[in-house]
């Protein structure tokens, strides 16, 4: 259970670092916080030669809260974000999604991008980018350029970042005025991986739903957007609660494993889906 | 880069815990739990699962819960860490290792320094829980021997003793903090 060797970069610019992986390429991996990378290192699972380290790069741990996106730089722990009153306040979404996050200890360290840039499909934010339409910021060599969530999951634990791009920020997108958001999830113990979970944003305009969109953790191969808009009806007091359950489980794929199978989780899926409307529509 | 004829590079880390700087020549892959334990001979802090499940080896970065299973100790340099050894000595507990003793909060003792440390931190945060706000917090924390209830009577025990510091109970690490504290 050690990692192997590998050479320890730790550059302190932007620039430095994207250096570093225009010189070893396929060969090197971002090290940020580490929580799920320092596992994979330490059971071997995979065994770069270069480690660029870049928790000594300048002005990465910012959180700014803009008109349209709350901008979450790559060195920003969960914990940081979590804690923001401002974020909290402009994109409720990110705490109810971040409480869910492993534990403190793995949140005070793990950083926010990070979990995006490892893409596991049991994550809780690449569900969050997904629903907030979020956008990724990479920059490498051949410059920056700005990936949005529907063209940055390409499947589990896969992005569309290169692999000499570092992923500099994220941009989570802000809901329109008379949205409520919520998440919940299912897992066997408390801060492990959801067997299912959910993310939902139901925009409300006097009482009549003007949108209903979800996206699921756990239960697809990348956290695709589910619009529930028509299933949901228009009524906020009276939301047609079964075609919301029929729509996510026809929406859903969930694989079977040692945990659950795929029948269970698509069942407590739509069932989470069910009562978070409810909670939402009578807050 | 580091194959068998290439002799794997060696970093001079000097890092400080619990206010002591110490300096050990590692490789990059040492985790910082074997960096103390076996570098520096800290060996209080545990080691058990080794991809941060377990929270035995949970040590405080910055006064912050963390796994030392999941930092490189190269990444230490910059922090202040602090293990279970810097939270009382045998004649001066601090007030979680008091609560524990008081309370039967251990049976083996193999998961306690990953429990001490994360309750030490935790009540910084939230003085005065509930029981069930105290199961919460130790949630990130496995006891193989199942001896959940004395940890959680442990914690509210914990949160008493802390309470009372002032009234001459064992004192804290951040004695110097409180003493710049009114009295009462």
């Amino acid at each position: 259970m050690k990692p192997a060797p590998f050479v320890h970069h730790a550059p302190t610019t932007v620039a430095e670092a994207v250096e570093v992986l225009r010189a070893v390429g396929s060969h090197g991996k971002i090290l940020a916080g580490g929580q799920s990378l320092i596992p994979i290192l330490s059971m071997r699972l995979a065994s770069p030669e270069h480690l660029i380290d870049i928790n000594g790069v300048a002005g990465l741990d910012r959180i700014e809260v803009r008109d349209d996106c709350v901008r979450v730089g790559a060195l920003v722990r969960h914990t940081q974000l979590l804690q923001d009153e401002s974020a909290y306040a402009a994109l409720p979404l990110l705490r109810q999604a971040l409480v869910h996050v492993a534990h403190p200890a793995i949140r005070n360290r793990g950083t926010t991008v990070g979990s995006l840039a490892h893409a596991d499909a049991a994550g809780e934010l690449p569900s969050v980018l997904a629903l907030t339409e979020g956008v990724v910021e990479a920059v490498g060599p051949r410059g920056s350029r700005d990936i949005p969530a529907s063209a940055f999951f390409v499947g589990p634990l896969e992005t569309a970042l290169a692999a000499d791009e570092l992923a500099v920020a994220v941009r989570f997108g802000r809901f329109p005025e008379g949205t409520r958001t919520g998440f919940a999830e299912s897992a066997r113990r408390s801060g492990d991986y959801a067997l299912a979970g959910v993310a939902l944003a139901i925009t409300l305009q006097d009482k009549v739903i003007r949108s209903a969109r979800a996206s699921f953790v756990s239960v697809t191969d990348v956290p695709d957007v589910l619009d529930l808009s028509g299933a949901i009806g228009s009524y906020a007091a009276v939301p047609d609660l079964d075609a919301v359950a029929d729509a996510v489980r026809a929406h859903v794929s969930p694989d079977t494993d040692i945990h659950a199978t795929g029948d269970y989780r698509r069942m407590l899926v739509a069932e989470l889906t069910r009562r978070l409307v409810t909670e939402l529509l009578s807050r | 880069m580091t194959g068998p004829d290439v002799p794997e590079p060696l970093h001079e880390v000097t890092v400080s815990v619990n206010g002591v700087r110490h300096t050990a020549t590692v490789p990059a892959r040492r985790l910082l739990s074997d960096f103390l334990r076996h570098d520096l001979a800290l060996t209080g802090t545990h080691v058990g699962c080794e991809h941060g499940v377990c929270g035995a080896c949970t040590i405080l970065v910055d006064g912050a819960p963390m796994r030392s299973c999941l930092m490189f100790a190269v990444q230490a340099r910059a922090h202040e860490l602090t293990t279970v050894e810097g939270l009382g000595t045998i004649d001066a507990m601090g007030p979680v290792q008091q609560a524990f003793s008081e309370c039967h909060g251990l049976q083996c003792g193999f998961c306690t320094p990953g429990f001490i440390t994360t309750i030490t931190a935790y009540l910084e945060e939230n003085p005065d829980p509930t029981a069930e706000e105290a199961r919460d917090a130790i949630s990130g924390n496995l006891c193989r021997c199942t001896g959940y209830q004395n940890i959680v009577k442990s914690v509210l025990r914990a949160a008493e003793i802390r309470a009372s510091a002032d009234l001459g109970a064992p004192p804290l690490i951040d004695a110097d903090a409180r003493a710049g504290e009114a009295p009462p």
